[in-house]
């Protein structure tokens, strides 16, 4: 970001750094300002935020009292919270010209295994803070095992994301279904549900009294790290070059396999977090309700404007991506819309986006 | 000839069955400008990827500065001093030219928020533009993506790219093929700008004028090796066309003024 001192710092030299016929020093500042709106805004993004806002705000004339309340928008939220969580870790996988269809299995296999961790070092009722940090890890660190197999395999294996992750989608699904033997693990720590799952973390600033929902908490925060992690850190400049020529990062230095492994890593590990959020959640392992979660996670990333040909996307363009099916969801249920009239709505705001990306390209593309 | 400053001696490289290279040699001094040329599939690209690191020759040793040295990767290679601009130019289109320019080597902040790897955008767009003016070159703005740009700002990011970072040996692979005519003789400053500055330019070439025009020295590849070298000034089109096709064999000539015969292994020719 611009430093704004520095913008004004020294006329002469930014006279002087100014291609002669140019205004100077204001024409600077706004370049700098056009690139950050560039960057926050990127293609479109603003129109799919503008389709969100409007969605918002339709349902809320329409539904005053029951969509637009403060209690609807926090159920949203909770609702998007661990589709955002897996979706930020899609984006960085997207940019990459790769994809992740494991997720939602690696989430229920993370749940399990932090569902039997949990169990096997506490037997009360409540249980502890102990035990439920032990399942924290457990989830993280299965979620972590199986996306660095899968950038093992896509990296130095050579072998197509789409299989290897189509092949581990199976293996981890299978092997959450072996460990439980195809039955929910229930009886979870009460703790857990209670804080973690259902619970509020509680702030207090300015004389107010915050309340945040404990899942929507971790969710900001993995989006907002996410996001910097992405468009300002020398990470994220390397996961767009990867995206946009490979052969190129090769060539200028990047160790690129590392990379690759590293951003598979952190789809798994994103998803080892999403399958603990949504074990406390739902305070169950939930082993049939995640078969599409890959895909509702690409749909959210391509709809917001990351591209899958790599190179090109953000992660607040994710976020827009991830709430629109959320509203169109909580807000066909709350006008008595037919609920499945929601897939058909987001199939279709889906191609859209697609759509006017194909046509932005073509017009910024010379060739 | 002076100790060369980049030697290759008898570089092999095969691609399954075809042989790209079969003992090929090179020598290039300080502050020269040598052009590599030869017919298409002569070898003088993989000549080029295997001194910057880019392919692993199967045979053959390299030198550098007198001393024989391993190029694993393009990384080894630059860390010799040794840029190269390939003939795709190796950008990544969706980046803008300052994050091409740094590509690999980006700058981060100072103190904490280095730590982190958060990127020093400023200081990037800052010295990107303070490389294209010293170079001469006209990109207006180092935050458009380089897929917006034509074909010959394209190719000014990447050459300036090399050049920025390049202190000993700068590889130029057909660095003219896809440019127009103003834009071809800007390259051509631009080599001997570089070369001026002490450093050694190696420009791959099949276009006969542009190669007499800008080089000192001449070396010609034939089917995987080096069949003749001429200082440009005693080379005619006629001495190159027939080295290059193979109608002149340079050891069937006298040892006269027109270049040296290089490598006896060469003279038969292959096919």
């Amino acid at each position: 970001m611009a430093d704004p001192a520095d913008l004004r710092a020294d006329p002469e030299t930014v006279r002087a750094q100014a291609e002669p016929g140019e205004a100077g020093a204001v024409e600077e500042v706004e370049e700098e300002q056009r690139s950050l709106m560039r960057r926050l805004l990127t293609a479109n993004t603003s129109w799919t935020l503008l389709v969100l806002f409007s969605l918002v705000l339709g349902f809320t004339l329409a539904r005053p009292t029951q969509f637009g309340t403060l209690f609807n928008f926090r159920n949203i939220a909770i609702d998007g919270a661990t589709l955002l969580v897996m979706s930020v870790g899609m984006t960085f996988v997207i940019i990459t010209g790769g994809i992740d269809l494991s997720i939602g299995s690696v989430l229920i296999f993370s749940g399990v295994i932090a569902a039997k961790a949990m169990a096997a070092v506490d037997h009360s009722q409540n249980g502890s803070i102990s035990q439920i940090l032990l399942g924290l890890l457990a989830a993280l660190v299965v979620g972590l095992g199986w996306g660095l197999l899968n950038g093992v395999l896509i990296a130095k294996g050579r072998i197509p994301a789409l299989i290897v992750t189509l092949g581990t989608l199976g293996m981890a699904l299978g092997s959450a279904q072996l460990i439980t033997g195809g039955v929910d693990v229930r009886g979870l720590p009460l703790m857990l549900g209670n804080t973690i799952g259902n619970g509020d973390l509680e702030l207090t600033g300015m004389g107010f009294l915050f309340r945040i929902p404990w899942i929507v908490f971790v969710a900001a925060g993995v989006t907002i790290l996410g996001g910097i992690a992405l468009a300002a850190t020398r990470f994220g400049r390397h996961t767009y070059a990867i995206g946009s020529n490979a052969e190129a990062a090769r060539r200028a230095g990047i160790a690129v396999d590392r990379h690759l492994i590293r951003i598979y890593g952190l789809s798994g590990l994103l998803a080892g977090l999403a399958g603990f959020l949504n074990l406390a959640h739902f305070t169950t392992t939930t082993l049939g309700g995640h078969s599409t979660d890959n895909l509702q996670a690409i749909a959210a990333v391509v709809i917001g404007g990351t591209s899958l040909f790599g190179g090109i996307g953000s992660i607040i363009g994710t976020v827009v991506g991830v709430f629109i099916p959320a509203v169109l969801q909580n807000g066909f249920v709350i006008v008595g819309v037919q609920a499945f009239w929601q897939p058909v709505a987001v199939g279709a705001v889906l191609i859209a986006a697609v759509y006017v990306d194909q046509i932005k390209r073509r017009s910024s593309e010379r060739e | 000839m002076t100790e060369p400053l980049l030697e290759a001696r008898g570089i092999v490289k095969r691609f399954g069955h075809v042989r790209a290279l079969q003992g090929a040699d090179f020598a290039a001094s300080a502050g020269e400008v040598i052009a590599l040329i030869g017919d298409n599939g002569a070898g003088k690209s993989t000549l080029v990827k295997v001194l910057s690191g880019t392919l692993q020759p199967d045979g053959g040793e390299i030198r550098f500065e007198g001393r024989r040295v391993a190029l694993p990767s393009p990384v080894a290679a630059r860390s010799l001093g040794i840029e190269t601009v390939y003939q795709d130019l190796a950008l990544a289109p969706d980046l803008d030219s300052a994050a091409n320019l740094f590509l690999g080597r980006e700058q981060v902040r100072t103190g904490v928020l280095g730590w982190f790897g958060l990127l020093d955008n400023k200081a990037m767009r800052r010295q990107t533009d303070d490389s294209f003016r010293s170079l001469g070159i006209g990109v207006q703005t180092t935050t458009a993506a380089v897929k917006s740009l034509s074909g010959g700002q394209r190719q000014s990011v990447a050459v300036s790219r090399a050049v920025t970072w390049a202190n000993k040996v700068l590889f130029l692979d057909e660095p003219t093929a896809a440019l127009g005519v103003v834009a071809t003789g800007k390259v051509l400053d631009l080599i001997r700008r570089v070369r001026d500055r002490g450093l050694t330019v190696v420009l791959v070439s099949h276009n006969m004028p542009e190669v007499l025009q800008v080089s000192d020295r001449i070396e010609v590849l034939r089917l995987g090796r080096r069949v003749a070298t001429f200082k440009t000034s005693k080379a005619s089109m006629e001495d190159l066309v027939g080295a290059m096709t193979g109608a002149i064999s340079q050891a069937a000539r006298p040892a006269d003024s027109s270049g040296q015969a290089v490598d006896s292994r060469s003279d038969q020719g292959v096919g």
